[in-house]
C-alpha cells in the first residue's frame, strides 16, 4: 500500500538547516495497523505529514497504492488527500460551527457527492462510531472522546485507502484512549490500513507493528502481538 | 455558484460576528449611498437649470443685423442694412441640414408703450410677425382656436393668436376671445386662438405676446421686404454651432458686408450656451462619481480588511478543509463569494436608503412647491445597475487579497496554528 524509499527531509531554521528525516525506508501492506513511535523531535510527525501529502519530501520516493507521490500541485495534492487519505488529529480538528453530521459529510462534499447521499452516508458512519444520537450536536457539545470518534468517522467517510492518525489519543484520558483505540482496531479488522503516530507504549502495543524512529532514522521495526483494547474499556 | 451548502456557509460566516459584519457593511453602504445621493442631487440641479431653457428647440440660433464696421465695395463703414425675406430662400439654398428658418418681425418690446387696444382696455405687448413654423422653435400650447397657418400667410389675413396674459388683460374672466377684434397700432386683427407657454424662463412676459402672420405684419406695419431677425434651427443630427458660420457668411455676401466684419451680423447661439451648461453637468456628474467612488473605496478597504481577519481567524479551519481534500480554488471561491456577497448586500441597502432619501426630497419638493434651480432629483436604472456593477467588481477586488492569502498558507502550517 505504502512504499517509502530513502526519504529525506530538512527544515531551514534561519541559517541553520535541521535534518529531520535521514533516509527512511519502509513498506506498509494492505490491512496493516502500524504504530510509529519516537520521542518528540524524532521526526515521526514530519513523516506522517509527508505521508499525508501535507508536506513534501526533499528527496526519496513515496508510492501510495501504486501512485508515485511527487511534485504535486496543491490542487492535485488536495485531490489525492481526498481520495486516498483520512486524517485523525490529536486536537480533533473538527470545524466548530458545523454539527457532527456536517463535519463527517465534509470530505464527501469535496467529492461532490449529492447532498442527500452525503447525509445518509455520514449518518451511517456516525452510527458506526456510536454517535448517531449526537449527529446534530456541535463539537462544543461533545466530550473529547466523542469528538475524536466524530473525527474518525469523518476520516472514514470518504473511504480512504489509508487512515493516518497523529497522536489520536494524545488529548484523551486513558479510558477514552482505549475506547478510541478499540474503534481503530475495529476499523482495522474490517481490512483498512491504518497508521498511528504515538509516543505512548500501551497505545503502540494495540497495533500490529511498531516502527521506532529516533533522530530521523528507523531504529526498530517489529511485528507484535496485538493487545485488544476492548478488555480495558 | 448556486450551491446550497456554499451559501449556508457564507451566511454562517457572516452571521458568526454580526456586529462586525454590520459595521463593515456600513462602510460600503455609506459609500454607495453618497454616490447615489450626489448623482441624484446633480440630476436635480440639472433638471432645475434645464427647466429654464424651457421647451425652446436648443439646436437654434438667432440672427440680426447691426451697423457695419468696415467699408466694403464702395459702401461706407457704419452702414445699416436689413435682412430681406429673400434671404430665407438664399440660406435654404446654400446651407444644408437646416430644419426651420423663421424670419420674424416685432413690435413693442421691453418697456414699450401701449400698442394694443380693445374697447376701453389697452396694453403693451410684444407683437410678432411670424411663419407657422415658429411654434416648433418657440413651443407653446394652443389652448383655444388655432395657430397660424400658410393660408394666413398667403392671403395676408389679419388674424392674431394671443397669450393668456393678453387675454386676462383685455378680456373679462369668462369672455370668449375667439372671433373678437383687437387693435394693434390702429390696425384691427381678429383673434383666432389663445396659447399658454410652458416656458417658465419667459415668466409673465412669455404669456404676453401676440402672434400674427408675417406677411400681414409686414403690410400692416410698413415693413416691406424687411426681416427683423431670424430664428434658425438645424436638423437633429447636425449642430447649429457648426452651421452658423456658413449662414452668417451667406448673409454677409448678399448684403455686401466685408467678409471679416465680425460685428455686422449679430447672432446668439443657443446650442453653444446649452452645451456649456451640458458640459457643466457632465463635470458635476464626474465629481459626484469620483467622490462617491472614493467614499466607496474606503468601504471596500474595510471589507478587504475584515476578510483578511476572517481568513486569519479561519486559518486552522482552512487547514482542516485542505487536509480533508478541499481544492485551493474552492477555498478561494468561498472567500471571494463571501466578499462579493457582503459588498453587494450592503451596497443594495445603501441604494435603498439613497432611493428613500431621494423619494423623501421629492415629496418634500412636491409639497412646498417648485424651488429655484432644483427639480425632481433622480437616478436612472442605468446608474443603479452601474453602481451594482461597481459593487460587484469592488467585492471581487476586496476579496482577492484575502482569498490569495487563504490559499497561500500551507495546510500543514494552517493545522499547526492553535
Amino acid at each position: 500500500m505504502i512504499e517509502i524509499k530513502d526519504l529525506h527531509k530538512s527544515y531551514k531554521m534561519g541559517s541553520n538547516s535541521l535534518h529531520v528525516l535521514k533516509g527512511i525506508n519502509f513498506n506498509i501492506e494492505d490491512g496493516e495497523l502500524v504504530a510509529i513511535m519516537g520521542s518528540s523531535g524524532s521526526g515521526k510527525s514530519t513523516l506522517l505529514n509527508i505521508l499525508g501529502m501535507l508536506d513534501g519530501a526533499d528527496s526519496g520516493e513515496y508510492t501510495l497504492d501504486g501512485v508515485p507521490i511527487k511534485n504535486l500541485s496543491e490542487t492535485k495534492a488536495a485531490l489525492y488527500r481526498n481520495k486516498f487519505l483520512g486524517f485523525v488529529f490529536q486536537s480533533f480538528n473538527l470545524i466548530n460551527y458545523k454539527s457532527a453530521l456536517e463535519n463527517v459529510a465534509l470530505p464527501l462534499y469535496y467529492q461532490k457527492v449529492p447532498r442527500k447521499e452525503r447525509q445518509e452516508k455520514a449518518m451511517q458512519y456516525l452510527d458506526k462510531v456510536g454517535l448517531k444520537p449526537w449527529a446534530h450536536h456541535l463539537p462544543s457539545e461533545l466530550s473529547g472522546g466523542q469528538k475524536q470518534r466524530v473525527a474518525i468517522a469523518r476520516a472514514m467517510a470518504a473511504e480512504p485507502k489509508v487512515l493516518l492518525a497523529d497522536e489520536p489519543t494524545g488529548a484523551l484520558d486513558s479510558k477514552t484512549s482505549y475506547e478510541v483505540m478499540a474503534l481503530i482496531q475495529k476499523i482495522n479488522d474490517e481490512g483498512n490500513t491504518i497508521l498511528v503516530v504515538t509516543h505512548e507504549e500501551d497505545i503502540a502495543h494495540m497495533c500490529k507493528r511498531i516502527v521506532h524512529l529516533k533522530d530521523g532514522v528507523i531504529v526498530e521495526d517489529k511485528k507484535i502481538e496485538q493487545v485488544r483494547a476492548e478488555q480495558y474499556v | 455558484m448556486f450551491n446550497k451548502d456554499r451559501w449556508r456557509e457564507i451566511l454562517e460566516v457572516l452571521t458568526s460576528n454580526v456586529w462586525r459584519t454590520i459595521f463593515t457593511a456600513f462602510g460600503v453602504c455609506w459609500g454607495i449611498f453618497i454616490l447615489i445621493v450626489l448623482l441624484a442631487a446633480g440630476k436635480g440641479l440639472e433638471n432645475g437649470i434645464k427647466k429654464d431653457f424651457g421647451d425652446i428647440a436648443t439646436n437654434t440660433m438667432f440672427m440680426w443685423t447691426r451697423a457695419t464696421t468696415r467699408a466694403y465695395e464702395g459702401l461706407p463703414q457704419g452702414r445699416r442694412f436689413e435682412f430681406k425675406i429673400s434671404d430665407v430662400q438664399a440660406i435654404r439654398d446654400n446651407v444644408p441640414n437646416l430644419r426651420f428658418i423663421s424670419p420674424r418681425n416685432q413690435l413693442g418690446g421691453f418697456g414699450g408703450n401701449n400698442n394694443v387696444v380693445r374697447g376701453i382696455r389697452t396694453g403693451a405687448y410684444n407683437v410678432y410677425g411670424d411663419y407657422p413654423e415658429i411654434i416648433n422653435q418657440d413651443p407653446m400650447a394652443v389652448t383655444s382656436g388655432r395657430f397660424l397657418n400658410y393660408n394666413d400667410i398667403t392671403e395676408k389675413r389679419k388674424v392674431a393668436i394671443i397669450g393668456l396674459g393678453v387675454k386676462n388683460d383685455l378680456y373679462d374672466k369668462d369672455e370668449d376671445p375667439l372671433g373678437t377684434y383687437i387693435k394693434i397700432q390702429g390696425v384691427n386683427f381678429m383673434v383666432i386662438g389663445t396659447y399658454k407657454k410652458n416656458n417658465s424662463g419667459g415668466g409673465e412676459e412669455g404669456q404676453k405676446e401676440i402672434f400674427v402672420p408675417f406677411t400681414s405684419f409686414s403690410q400692416a406695419f410698413n415693413r416691406g421686404e424687411d426681416v427683423g431677425w431670424m430664428a434658425i434651427t438645424a436638423n437633429d443630427g447636425s449642430s447649429i454651432s457648426v452651421l452658423k458660420d456658413k449662414i452668417v457668411s451667406v448673409m454677409k455676401e448678399r448684403h455686401k458686408v466685408h467678409p471679416e466684419d465680425t460685428r455686422a451680423v449679430g447672432y446668439f447661439d443657443l446650442y453653444e450656451q446649452y452645451n456649456r451648461v451640458e458640459s457643466l453637468f457632465g463635470a458635476l456628474k464626474a465629481v459626484a462619481y469620483i467622490v462617491g467612488i472614493m467614499v466607496l473605496l474606503s468601504g471596500i478597504i474595510g471589507v478587504s480588511n475584515i476578510m483578511l481577519i476572517v481568513v486569519k481567524e479561519r486559518t486552522k479551519e482552512i487547514g482542516i478543509r485542505r487536509a480533508l481534500g478541499e481544492q485551493p480554488w474552492s477555498i478561494k471561491k468561498q472567500i471571494l463569494m463571501e466578499s462579493i456577497f457582503l459588498t453587494l448586500i450592503s451596497g443594495m441597502v445603501g441604494i435603498i436608503f439613497g432611493s428613500l432619501v431621494i423619494f423623501g426630497i421629492n415629496s418634500l419638493l412636491d409639497s412646498v412647491g417648485p424651488v429655484d434651480m432644483f427639480m425632481s432629483p433622480s437616478v436612472s436604472v442605468g446608474v443603479v445597475s452601474g453602481a451594482l456593477t461597481i459593487l460587484m467588481v469592488s467585492g471581487l477586488l476586496a476579496g482577492f487579497i484575502p482569498a490569495q492569502s487563504a490559499i497561500r498558507v500551507r495546510p500543514i502550517e494552517a493545522l499547526r496554528t492553535e
